[in-house]
């Protein structure tokens, strides 16, 4: 993989708090994974930069190596690489990504992401 | 053996997981994206072992990843996993 890919990421994800790389769009997700990812931060009230991957072959294959991780989507919050999916919506039912968001200090709605959790309780 | 099959025997093979379950999640998303006819392409996999104790979020999952690059980098387009320890 290029170098040139991998320092217009890591520029990316260092001039930007919070970056999902995902299928598709904020506004029109392409894929169920990335489009729950997105949904979470838009109803968390998280200003976020969405990149589509599906607009880009080099950033597409060159984000899976930046991370060493092999799936899309993939969330950064001030440079670091958090999770894909499954990692952000467990952290969003526990908590830890409100503790995250805090200690960085990107502003997001507590009260919403309270909801979400209420209306996830465990069975 | 079918992809299910060989994500489930190198997963035993390396971790010795307490819980192992895969479940082919492909008709789920029947016309998504790397779908193709006759499954195969998107998994569930939940996965308790002691390997993982102590391990971060990110770290566990690598852990996976790393196991099955194969499967990932070939018929496997969307793989979700809930790992725990074991």
């Amino acid at each position: 993989m290029s170098d040139a890919v991998h320092d217009r990421i890591r520029d990316e994800v260092g001039s930007n708090d919070v970056v999902l790389y995902m299928k598709g769009t904020a506004q029109m997700p392409q894929c169920g994974f990335s489009s729950k990812v997105a949904g979470v931060l838009n109803y968390m009230g998280v200003p976020f930069k969405d990149v589509n991957v599906l607009a880009d072959d080099a950033v597409r294959e060159g984000i899976k190596s930046f991370s060493d991780w092999p799936t899309i989507p993939q969330l950064y919050i001030k440079g670091e690489f958090v999770g894909g999916c499954d990692i952000i919506v467990e952290m969003t039912l526990s908590g830890e990504l409100d503790e995250m968001f805090e200690k960085n200090g990107v502003a997001f709605d507590k009260a919403a992401a309270e909801k979400i959790r209420e209306a996830n309780q465990p069975a | 053996m079918n992809t299910a099959e060989i994500i489930e025997k190198k997963l035993r093979e390396a971790f010795r997981p307490a819980r192992l379950e895969v479940i082919d999640d492909s008709e789920a998303h029947r016309g998504h994206g790397g779908w193709r006819e006759g499954g195969g392409t998107h998994f569930k996999v939940v996965i308790a072992a002691p390997a993982f104790n102590g391990l971060g979020r990110v770290q566990r999952q690598r852990a996976v990843h790393k196991v099955l690059a194969e499967e990932l980098a070939g018929p496997v387009h969307a793989l979700s996993l809930q790992v725990e320890d074991g």
